[in-house]
């Protein structure tokens, strides 16, 4: 029964192998991609550094163009070349990339309906997390004005920075 | 025949953990010191028979016994004997098995090292521990047992350890990053045990610091290892990726950073305590969250561990019953704890507050960052990434008000500073901070450059603040020296860890901004200029490994003139997977790294690389060594001692479990 | 809670499961030529629904998937249009000579420009255009009988089910 239950998973276990292998193209070694593209000036380097940072290697399993090897991520590295090399902007290259691959070649994602709230939300947190702080205050304040006498000019003072109306 | 006593050893310190899970833990709620008593000697027990465990699959790599699946599938008889004893964690179910086997080390640690906290309250921490364990264990014999054969018929060999894991710093990654994850359940225990006790005060507080601690600390050797890995083994330069899974430990370890800072509140002043509990949950949510992005394959990632929706389901299930019950348990217990103290507007407390907050926040942001295509793709069933320039935009606006903050906080007094106090002490250190920001740069590079200002006048506000107020606290002894040496270990170990913030603050923003990389096709004999540094192409050779065969370049680097160093990077193939892998190497300095990454032979006898220069990387694991050193510090304080002799005369008398306070 | 229930949707979630942004848009224009030399352009594509399939010497996915190109092109029931996707000519033409060749004809993107024009992940894919020219179905890796016959074949019925058409 055991033995028969091993088997069966090793059976599984090399047809799970099987396909891993079988698959290789998709499950891209992540080790760094040397080119030897040439440039005019620093700056189209630097915009062809930026951009091959910023989008994804559409096949790896999470990784920049810049750190993946073979098929697509060195087409489209060879692409971005060539297109900065022709004197497209940096605009142009992303709309060029949009229409092809969508939202998911963008490590920055594109502030839309959908992103609002992944953009917003640290903001929100941090609104949430001043408000609470602020109880947390509010709340010890009352505590401290019973133990710690202020003098006038100190409450004076104390209120001012709060704003507060009490 | 070992490996099923291996399986068995695993049952056996199931069984005993689930004791430990009930009996201590009703003992302390029945009061009966027998049943209390008995947590102490099973959590050694779960210790040593999942160390058994250990040891045995240990014992099936380094034989090469491939009937063993998980062996089968993590090693080679090629592979040298190094890393077949550490591809036990190069695996899903080896690396759980380490991870369950830490958390009985830590188990142990808390029964050894206890011997001043009341029997009731050890017997609650090791039985909510005992709980977490046997979930640990059950969770491995269900899915993901390391010890399953494949029989009839086991492979002649196996298929070899992923190459980027056949490393030196994958030695020590896993399992820092796992002995750091698992000592936050200990907090977490400790939070849960007052919980359950109703006795939740500075006395509880100061149990529970050094053991925070000592957990931030192996935490933060985990991720800086990690990030160091990634480094030099990915081969372009990045420490830093934003990973979906990277960001669980990021996120636990700021969940911990707000965790220690809040625990000296509650030890020092006795508030904040409800929300200190809260961090100890989240922290320890952290971590499990952790486990089950790793686990599940729920985000893709370049650590593609074996995925598995059963798997995913089972921690999903643990993290949902202890995250969940915990959470309960606070909303009906942490009312009962409110007896805070006041304080003022000017207080370290609202700075320390205010700290939590931002470490809060930014915790708070990458999880949202972290999960956010997975809730995308519910919602539109359309697929977004989320990569490190969302993160750096989010993140590093949050950690430069951080450390603003960090230069007044320890400045200020509790309860009440005043306004006129922190400008005459601080104002001058700003002014100082900002000149240093503007000039040094500006004196070095010969232009003015945002980044390097920003960062350079941030971490010199530290670094002053720290001098000013190590200074204030000598000037009134006789001699700096009596001053220097009554300050308290904890007080060192905090400047040293605010230090290290400096440190790194100075290597991410001038790495970040001043690193170069050229990426060339050289003959032999050819060279290259970059960053004021020759590099001479001398030719390449062939170098072959036990498991491995590839080709060698050598560089030589001359600045001036003059050889500095012979740089060898390679290019292998790893003959049992077939998977190539570049191995780049580095001329490590305090100043700058340069390293080289070979790419491939384009004509006979040119290769092409890419040469990086990158200045400063050094400290970003400089400043993490600093926080360490300065955690490990603060947790060797004497006054923790001491009040384990204070503790332990009064811990003869019986305990009463009250709500009240200490102080 | 939400956060549970969440998680555990994500569970059923398969983040490598790569949607395409040319679904429901007509084929990229190209003016290449087929592996055997001779020009293609998008007048050479074939006026009813057919597949397009992306593949290369290389790719090792593409042999297993093989034998069902085949078997669809021996029996006519769908014509197959290859894109030989960052090959090189004389590389394609061996393999298309060891294992057979199930194409129409073979489009040859030696720079892989009109893979990225197609969006591509990598070979092996598939892309299912209707006789208009409009893509409206894309599986990422290997085709085999069994995504045939549970994606593609449902997918081709519900193209010649639509109104308005003759097929």
């Amino acid at each position: 029964m055991k033995i028969a239950a091993a088997s069966k998973k090793s059976l599984v276990l090399s047809l799970t192998l099987l396909v891993l292998m079988g698959l290789s193209t998709h499950l891209t070694q992540v080790s760094a991609q040397v080119d030897t593209f040439q440039f005019d000036t620093d700056e189209q380097q630097e915009r062809f550094r930026r951009l091959s940072n910023e989008l994804r290697c559409p096949m790896c399993q999470n990784t920049n163009l810049t750190g993946s090897t073979g098929g697509v991520a060195e087409d489209l590295r060879r692409e971005i070349h060539r297109m900065i090399m022709e004197g497209m902007t940096d605009q142009g290259i992303e709309q060029f990339m949009f229409d092809r691959y969508g939202d998911f070649i963008f490590y920055r994602p594109r502030l839309r309906a959908e992103t609002v709230l992944l953009w917003f939300g640290p903001l929100i947190f941090l609104i949430i997390g001043g408000f609470v702080a602020y109880r947390i205050f509010r709340r010890a304040r009352a505590l401290g004005e019973k133990t710690i006498t202020l003098d006038e000019s100190e409450q004076e003072r104390l209120r001012a920075l709060l704003g507060n109306k009490q | 025949m070992l490996p099923e006593l291996g399986q068995f050893s695993l049952i056996l310190a199931f069984c005993l953990s689930i004791i430990l899970g009930t009996l201590p833990l009703i003992g302390a709620h029945r009061n009966n010191v027998l049943w209390m008593s008995l947590a102490r000697p099973l959590s050694a027990g779960v210790f040593v028979f999942l160390g058994i465990s250990i040891v045995i699959l240990t014992y099936a790599f380094a034989s090469d016994d491939f009937s063993v699946q998980f062996v089968a599938l993590h090693s080679n008889s090629a592979l040298p004997l190094q890393y077949k004893l550490t591809a036990v964690w190069g695996g899903h179910e080896g690396s759980f098995l380490l991870w369950t086997f830490m958390l009985a080390g830590w188990m142990l640690a808390v029964a050894i090292f206890s011997k001043s906290m009341p029997i009731d309250f050890v017997a609650r921490v090791l039985g909510v521990l005992g709980i977490l364990c046997s979930g640990y264990i059950l969770f491995m014999l269900a899915t993901s047992n390391p010890f399953d054969r494949i029989v009839p018929l086991p492979p002649l060999d196996g298929t070899d350890l992923n190459s980027m894991l056949q490393d030196f710093a994958f030695i020590i990654h896993p399992p820092t990053l796992y002995m750091g994850y698992v000592g936050f359940s200990v907090v977490f225990s400790f939070a849960i045990a007052a919980l359950l006790s109703g006795k939740l005060d500075a006395a509880w507080a100061r149990w529970c610091r050094p053991w925070a601690n000592v957990a931030w600390a192996i935490l933060t050797i985990g991720i800086a290892v990690g990030s160091w890995w990634a480094y030099y083994e990915l081969g372009w330069g990045g420490w830093w990726a934003w990973d979906p899974v990277e960001n669980p430990p990021l996120i636990t370890w700021l969940f911990g950073t707000a965790l220690i800072h809040s625990l000296a509140v509650t030890e020092k002043r006795g508030v904040f305590k409800s929300w200190t509990v809260l961090l100890a949950i989240l922290a320890f949510a952290g971590s499990l969250m952790g486990t089950f992005i790793t686990r599940s394959g729920l985000l893709t990632s370049v650590h593609a561990f074996a995925s598995d929706p059963s798997r995913g389901f089972f921690i999903l299930a643990i993290l949902g019953i202890t995250v969940g019950g915990s959470l309960l348990l606070y909303a009906i217990r942490a009312p009962l704890m409110k007896r805070e103290f006041g304080f003022d507007l000017l207080s370290r407390e609202v700075f320390l507050l205010i700290n939590n907050v931002i470490l809060v926040v930014a915790s708070a942001s990458i999880f949202l960052g972290t999960l956010f295509p997975m809730i995308y793709q519910a919602l539109t069933d359309d697929l977004i990434s989320i990569g490190p320039p969302y993160f750096n935009s989010i993140f590093a606006p949050l950690m430069m008000l951080l450390v603003l903050f960090l230069g007044i906080g320890p400045m200020s007094r509790w309860k009440r500073t005043s306004t006129a106090y922190l400008l005459q002490q601080l104002g001058k250190v700003a002014l100082a901070s900002v000149a240093i920001g503007v000039l040094l740069p500006l004196l070095v590079l010969l232009e003015f450059s945002l980044a390097a200002t920003v960062s350079i006048a941030l971490a010199a506000w530290v670094v002053l603040s720290i001098g000013k107020d190590v200074s204030n606290r000598i000037v009134n002894k006789p001699t700096p020296i009596q001053g220097l040496r009554a300050l308290s270990l904890s007080y060192y170990g905090m400047q040293a860890a605010h230090l290290g913030v400096a440190v790194m603050l100075v290597g991410i923003g001038l790495t970040s901004y001043f690193s170069v990389e050229k990426s060339v096709l050289l003959e032999q004999g050819q060279s290259i200029v970059l960053a004021g540094y020759d590099f001479v192409f001398i030719g390449s050779s062939a170098v072959n490994g036990p498991n491995f065969i590839g080709e060698e370049a050598e560089i030589s680097v001359l600045k001036a003139g003059v050889e500095i160093e012979v740089l060898h990077p390679q290019r292998r193939i790893y003959t049992a997977s077939g998977s190539p892998s570049t191995e780049m190497d580095i001329d490590a300095g305090l100043l700058r790294d340069l390293f080289i990454t070979l790419g491939e032979e384009k004509q006979a006898g040119a290769w092409s690389m890419t040469i990086y220069v990158k200045p400063f990387i050094r400290w970003v694991w400089l400043g993490a060594i600093f926080m360490v050193f300065g955690a490990t510090l603060a947790a060797g304080d004497k006054r923790y001692r001491r009040l384990r002799q204070r503790r332990s005369e009064r811990a003869r008398q019986p305990v009463a479990a009250d709500l009240q306070p200490a102080i | 809670m939400g956060l549970a229930i969440l998680l555990w949707r994500g569970l059923y979630l398969d983040p490598k499961e790569l949607p395409s942004v040319l679904i429901d848009k007509p084929m990229p224009a190209f003016a290449l030529t087929t592996v055997d030399g001779e020009s293609a352009t998008n007048a050479d594509l074939p006026d009813q629904i057919f597949l397009l399939n992306i593949w290369g010497s290389y790719c090792l996915p593409c042999l297993i998937e093989h034998p069902t190109l085949m078997r669809l092109s021996e029996v006519g029931e769908i014509p197959v249009v290859g894109v030989n996707y960052s090959d090189r000519q004389d590389l394609a033409l061996d393999w298309l000579d060891d294992n057979g060749n199930p194409f129409a004809f073979s489009i040859l993107d030696e720079s892989g420009r009109f893979g990225i024009d197609l969006g591509v992940y990598g070979a092996p894919e598939t892309y299912l255009v209707d006789a208009d020219g409009v893509i409206r179905f894309r599986h990422v890796s290997v085709l085999d009988e069994t995504v045939w016959a549970q994606e593609f074949v449902p997918a081709i019925a519900e193209l010649k089910a639509e109104p308005g058409r003759l097929e």
